[in-house]
């Protein structure tokens, strides 16, 4: 259905009114978050605050990322936990057994998403040859596989854990080279998720989401296209995890492999809407600032757990398509009932019977207000 | 060696029994309601959790309790199919319920460590701990206790299945749900009280599980929902045969690898998963996948 509607928006022959005008309005608006997100640390140097702000750039990263593969192909996946964790590892394995210290250290965060994406390989290969709930189930135990790994293997140093070198920054500026970064990272994600759905290969995507079996009779390279999509999307998560290793300070097997990682960004991406590109940034920069607050605030785990657990089925229940798509058609429903007056007013400014079925030509007369 | 592989095998059919049961509930609501709960790990430890509770305070025997505990559990079960399962609808299904039911596992979790705190606690009573001598070496009596009740209510669940009429309408569901509907069935009805049963058997399972296991904590249902989900992967979605076999026969593998390595030996569990999957995606004795229309 949508990716119908892409590959009208693409030709560009057909003013689709909806998607269209919010494709058009998206960059302008995500610029403006951007200078905003930019000049955050300039005009708050509350410690917890920028912290929070670190984490919820982080994860509007790993939320966009997520939501290229899972969001764009329906293939649900509860496994990102494993590139996430693959990325943590690899920077923390490297820096220890190279001795690099100080900023040096950054120079593996390549390395680390580019474990993420050979990690991704032999997983997408084995798992996305199912479908529906059996893939969703054998990325969780591919996951379970990586977190049982890192506990049990000796160059993970196990239950242990592995110690980040020591920056030696200012504590009043420290958070502030990982916000740029993070900030570097989601832009990015976002910028990539926005080129992707506009292409060829997003539309593939999307059509594999739609009807793969249709998809594959229609030409569509299904396992190469869900793979590449899988792989972009392990190495992001990858790189995330590598910065969260730096900024959290040490890499352990049940915080880098951590089960509610998935949980946290399919809740993101849901809560955002899922498939739509700004979708998992907003639900990210509002989810994770709100648990990061409350996990501070609420020093009881099990309570946090208990919140973001009713929070997950409230948008189920209550927003199931997700804000933004949400949002979305009550703003067009608005103008389109705004619209449906404006025209009687000014005589002979359109036939009110043209709103039938081509709605779209009277559009441009009412966009001007 | 040979003892001990031949005690590991026993220990394994025993142990599988158990999971057996957790296995067939879960396959069970997947082949009605098209749906993976994803909760049934941690609704095992809640099942322990209550034995625990009604065992300490109450001073309730473990298979006493179960009177008591199953249909709880079964309620519990009718209730979240009702507030978060039979709401949703649309395309999006699939994925909304499997999240749902995440969802819902992890309030329950953060429940059990507001009321139980996060420490490991272990059921007690002298069959856990007394012993009988079996073919020249001793088993708790608990394992037979476990088994026993595992298969009682196996041959129980069978019995509903294929010879009563809720059964049949069960299974007409699970063929297809147009036609069962077509034909008089209340479909509602029939998936409410499915995952109610699901749940219930829940309680027995979480009852064996947490006298077997030696000790469990809020935490022990990622442990529990990745094997379980292993195992009704393998034996094919939706098929109760298939969960048996593949229970048994994974509980065993599991219970022979760790003579040798009990670290890697949930390892092998999921690494049997993914070989059994690239070979045949859709499990042992599962049916090939037909088009959605």
């Amino acid at each position: 259905m949508s990716a119908a509607r892409g590959a009208r928006g693409a030709r560009g022959a057909v003013r689709w009114p909806g998607p269209a005008r919010s494709a058009a309005a998206g960059p302008g608006a995500a610029l403006a978050v951007l200078v905003v997100l930019a000049l955050f640390p300039r005009f708050v140097s509350n410690g917890l605050a920028t912290t929070i702000a670190v984490y919820a750039v982080l994860f509007a990263a790993a939320a966009s990322a997520w939501n290229i593969f899972s969001g764009y192909s329906g293939y649900i996946s509860l496994g990102h936990a494993v590139f996430f964790g693959t990325g943590a590892y690899t920077v923390a394995i490297g820096a220890r057994d190279w001795q690099l210290g100080g900023d040096q250290v950054f120079a593996l965060l390549p390395l680390a998403a580019a474990a993420a994406a050979a990690v991704a390989v032999p997983f997408g290969l084995v798992a996305l040859r199912v479908r529906r709930h059996t893939f969703v189930v054998i990325t969780i135990a591919v996951f379970f596989i990586f977190q049982l790994m890192a506990f049990n293997f000796s160059f993970t140093a196990g239950s242990t854990g592995i110690i980040a070198p020591i920056l030696n920054w200012q504590p009043a500026t420290y958070n502030e080279p990982f916000y740029y970064l993070a900030l570097a990272v989601a832009a990015g994600t976002a910028g990539l998720a926005w080129i992707i759905r506009g292409s060829r290969f997003g539309l593939q995507l999307r059509a594999i989401r739609d009807d793969e079996d249709r998809a594959r009779g229609l030409g569509v390279r299904a396992m190469q296209v869900k793979l590449g999509a899988f792989v972009i999307s392990a190495f992001v998560t990858g790189l995330v995890g590598g910065i969260w290793f730096y900024f959290i300070g040490e890499a352990l097997p049940q915080f880098a492999f951590d089960p509610l990682f998935d949980l946290s960004v399919a809740l993101m991406a849901f809560f955002g809407g899922l498939g739509t590109v700004w979708g998992p940034v907003l639900g990210a920069l509002v989810i994770e600032s709100a648990q990061q607050y409350l996990t501070v605030q609420i020093t009881n785990d099990y309570l946090s757990e208990i919140l973001l657990g009713a929070l997950f089925l409230l948008v189920i229940l209550f927003l199931p398509r997700g804000v933004i798509p949400t949002c979305g058609e009550l703003i067009t429903s608005w103008r389109a009932r705004h619209r449906g007056r404006a025209p009687a007013g000014h005589a002979g400014a359109g036939q009110p019977g043209a709103g039938q079925p081509g709605a779209g030509q009277p559009a441009t007369a009412g966009e001007v207000p | 060696m040979t003892r001990q592989i031949y005690e590991a095998i026993v220990d394994g059919i025993l142990g599988g029994g158990v999971y057996a049961l957790m296995a067939v509930g879960l396959t069970l609501i997947f082949g009605v309601l098209d749906i993976i709960n994803i909760a049934q790990g941690i609704l095992v430890v809640t099942g322990a959790y209550l034995s625990y509770a009604l065992s300490v305070h109450l001073h309730i025997g473990l298979f006493t309790g179960l009177l008591i505990t199953v249909p709880a559990m079964f309620v519990l079960g009718v209730a979240i199919h009702w507030a978060f399962i039979r709401p949703l609808r649309g395309r999006e299904r699939t994925s909304m319920s499997l999240l749902a039911c995440y969802a819902v596992a992890i309030i329950i979790e953060g429940v059990l460590y507001r009321f139980f705190g996060p420490g490991y606690v272990t059921l007690r009573a002298s069959y856990i701990t007394s012993s009988i001598r079996l073919l020249g070496f001793y088993l708790p009596y608990i394992y037979l206790y476990g088994f026993a009740l595992a298969v009682a209510l196996v041959a129980a669940l069978y019995l509903l299945l294929y010879r009563t009429k809720f059964g049949r309408s069960v299974r007409a569901t699970m063929q297809d749900q147009t036609a069962a509907r077509l034909v008089g069935i209340d479909v509602n009805r029939v998936a409410a009280l499915t995952f109610g049963i699901g749940v219930a058997v829940t309680a027995a399972g979480g009852m064996a599980y947490g006298a077997t296991s030696g000790g469990f904590s809020p935490n022990s249902g990622y442990d529990l929902i990745s094997r379980l989900l292993a195992i009704i992967i393998l034996g094919g979605l939706g098929s109760i045969g298939g969960a048996l076999v593949a229970a048994v026969f994974m509980i065993t593998v599991e219970s022979v690898v760790d003579i040798w390595s009990p670290n890697w030996a949930i390892v092998v569990f999921y690494a049997a998963l993914v070989i059994v999957l690239t070979v045949r995606p859709e499990g042992m004795f599962g049916r090939a996948p037909t088009r959605a229309q």
